[in-house]
């Protein structure tokens, strides 16, 4: 019986902590998106990687049109969904606090995890992947092409987000009502038209998480808030609103959950994820890349 | 001080309402009930949504399958059998509560369910103090067992599903016939998967196996490579897969991409569902599971005992609810045909249920053939398993 070398070990672990990490991110970079507009931790970012999977499926499976379609289509829906979020559930709030912003995204993932129950029933589905389910055998170890779509698309959309943020008037207005939500509105810049478009924004990216991950790991409704967790750690250990951050932090806890569980023991591998972030936050409390001083003036 | 004044007169208001509703319903209950025989209620708690779910729905419509074939032929010695259902989501709280329920206001002479092991646990304490026949649909075998080292059982207490430790026997016994002896075992943290593990290696020793590597996954994981492979770096001859939901088909799925077939999977009995074959994208192809009768009803051998009454049960479920049949919905299959054959047997009276169930021999069911003894409440042995292997996207006999 063939014998797996333990180099080839290490990298099959790898390659699935950086898969699994990827997924994190993006989660991550939602969760940042929305935090850097609006101070408030949208908990329905989980669900909206759970859309995306099953909405995906829907396009995909039931209707059967081409990714090409199905691709843009799901990222529209969601990304409606989350502008719907925005204003049937933040938007309303008469004073909007941090909490009481935190408390309605709370809600609202409830009410799209039941109403994703309603629709899709509670059985997991499963969608083709992009590129067949050969695997590829590297150095012993075996990666399957969805998982190089995966990192792909992360890489994606960290350059398109860059570009977006740094050369086109509106993300640098995004990053204005970050840095100063009243400064920003006085500039003329609107506000709640701002916090509109973090979401839309954001559960883009999470639909896109949840289109190329399903693939590997099916998708059922209730799914949404295990990768909500791990993305928000993912958040904390990259340091919270920092982008490049959220990318570290994700494939950190993806390397240290598959590493964890392959050579010390898988029972346990949750505990090594927690306990990275515990110390991470003792040593430096605004993340790996987070500053200090902006945690100081931040609300949350 | 007038809003102090109004509100205790609203209330009053309020309450006189609520008197008047229920003086009504009172006075009309009776008239209703005088034109049938008094209905035989039997109450049920299944974990319907929630994380459990996959139990509780077959459960519920088998439940309610039955009412509906029993009421048509004109129920239980001319009594309607009238099912109260309560969902406890999975919660163990919403469980007991539903239990009382059931016991005190709906005053139901036998409880069947619930869905899962460590709700049944819960409830058992409630069932025992109001003295109330109940026949779990949980597999554990600490249910039924007051004391593990005596045997006793419970006294009001009773179970059809299969024990794991049955499962375990059927797997192990397949694995010594075909000359298998270094295992790994994969297993969900949850309480299905930690007990489907501490029955495997409990039993190990006694079937001379060797368990070379024990790893654990997480219920909402998304994909279990690694732990299989340091399992591939420890060359096993088979892998025992213990865990239910997303979780076994992609195990299955990373067995496969990980070019693992060489080395045999076995499955759980939680595997019974072709709609894992189909989510597993044809990597199924060549898993062993035990499974009870009334998931391979089609492909059993004309003479099985089991052959009829598992074909009458797929045919009117499939008919009816246009899905296939998973085994849970057998579970409730049994427990409420039990039920209902101690009511035609001694009538409405609890104690005579659970002294009836407590000698019933010989019971055809959908998991297998009951013989229920004061020392054995859930009246089943190994051979109520049969091992099947993937063949062609379908079940099939292993031999």
């Amino acid at each position: 019986m063939e014998h797996m070398t333990l180099a080839s070990q290490l990298l099959q672990y790898i390659i699935t902590g950086v898969t699994i990490g990827s997924i994190y991110a993006m989660v991550a970079i939602g969760f940042n998106i929305i935090y850097n507009v609006t101070e408030a931790i949208n908990f329905a970012q989980g669900e909206f990687v759970m859309l995306g999977g099953l909405v995906m499926v829907f396009f995909r499976v039931t209707l059967k049109l081409p990714v090409l379609f199905s691709l843009p289509l799901t990222i529209s829906v969601v990304m409606a969904v989350g502008i719907l979020l925005d204003r049937i559930a933040i938007r309303p709030i008469r004073k909007p606090t941090v909490l009481s912003m935190v408390i309605a995204t709370i809600g609202a993932s409830f009410f799209i995890r039941g109403a994703a129950m309603f629709i899709w029933g509670k059985n997991p589905f499963d969608l083709p992947p992009f590129s067949g389910r050969n695997p590829i055998t590297f150095l012993g170890a075996a990666i399957q092409p969805q998982s190089l779509w995966v990192l792909g698309f992360l890489v994606a959309v960290v350059i398109v987000l860059t570009i977006f943020f740094d050369r086109t008037i509106m993300g640098k207005a995004l990053r204005a009502c970050a840095v100063n939500p009243s400064a920003s509105s006085l500039v003329g810049i609107n506000v709640k038209y701002m916090i509109l478009i973090s979401f839309a924004l954001s559960a883009a990216i999470g639909a896109i998480g949840g289109i190329v991950i399903t693939p590997i790991s099916l998708m059922e409704y209730d799914r949404g808030a295990m990768l909500a967790v791990k993305g928000f750690s993912a958040c904390a250990v990259g340091g919270i609103g920092n982008f490049p951050g959220a990318v570290l932090g994700g494939i950190l806890i993806g390397l240290i959950e598959s590493l964890g569980a392959g050579l010390i023991s898988s029972g346990y591998k949750d505990v090594f994820a927690l306990l990275a972030l515990l110390l991470i936050l003792f040593v430096k409390p605004s993340g790996l890349l987070g500053s200090a001083e902006v945690s100081k003036i931040r609300k949350f | 001080m007038a809003n102090m004044k109004t509100r205790p007169s609203i209330g009053k208001g309020i309450a006189s309402l609520i008197a008047a509703a229920v003086t009504v319903t009172l006075m009309l209950s009776p008239v209703v009930s005088a034109h049938a025989a008094q209905a035989y209620k039997v109450g049920a708690v299944f974990s319907v949504t929630g994380r459990a779910s996959f139990l509780g729905d077959p459960e519920k419509k088998t439940a309610l399958l039955l009412q509906e074939e029993i009421n048509k032929k004109g129920g239980i010695n001319g009594h309607p059998l009238k099912l109260i259902i309560y969902d406890d989501k999975g919660d163990s709280t919403q469980c007991v509560i539903a239990v009382r329920k059931l016991i005190n206001r709906d005053k139901v002479c036998a409880i069947i369910g619930p869905s899962l092991s460590g709700l049944s646990l819960s409830v058992i304490p409630v069932v025992q103090k109001s003295k109330i026949p109940n026949v779990s649909c949980a597999a554990s075998y600490k249910i039924v067992t007051k004391n593990p080292k005596t045997g006793e059982q419970w006294k009001w207490v009773f179970k059809t599903p299969q024990s794991d430790s049955m499962a375990v026997e059927a797997i192990y016994t397949h694995m010594k016939k075909h000359g298998i002896s270094r295992i790994a075992i994969t297993s969900v943290n949850t309480g299905y998967g930690a007990s489907g593990r501490s029955e495997l290696l409990r039993l190990a020793p006694r079937y001379g196996m060797t368990i070379v590597a024990d790893e654990k996954y997480g219920p909402k994981d998304t994909d279990m490579t690694a732990q299989l492979t340091k399992i591939k770096g420890m060359s096993p001859q088979a892998i025992v897969n213990w865990s239910i939901g997303p979780t076994q088909v992609v195990v299955v799925r990373n067995w496969k991409e990980l070019g693992m077939t060489n080395i045999k999977m076995y499955q759980s009995h939680g595997f019974g569902s072709r709609k894992n074959i189909k989510l597993a994208a044809g990597a199924a192809e060549g898993i062993y599971c035990p499974l009870g009768a009334c998931n391979i009803a089609e492909i059993l051998p004309a003479n099985h005992p089991q052959k009829q009454v598992t074909m009458a049960y797929v045919k009117a479920y499939t008919e009816k609810y246009n899905e296939p049949v998973s085994s849970f919905g057998g579970h409730a299959w049994d427990a409420l045909s039990l039920v209902v054959k101690a009511l035609k047997a001694v009538g409405p009276d609890k104690a005579k249920i659970r002294d009836y169930l407590e000698n019933i021999r010989g019971f055809v069911g959908q998991h297998g053939v009951f013989n229920f003894s004061p020392k054995d409440h859930n009246g089943l042995s190994k051979e109520a398993f049969r091992m099947v292997v993937v063949k062609k996207g379908d079940w099939a006999l292993a031999d």
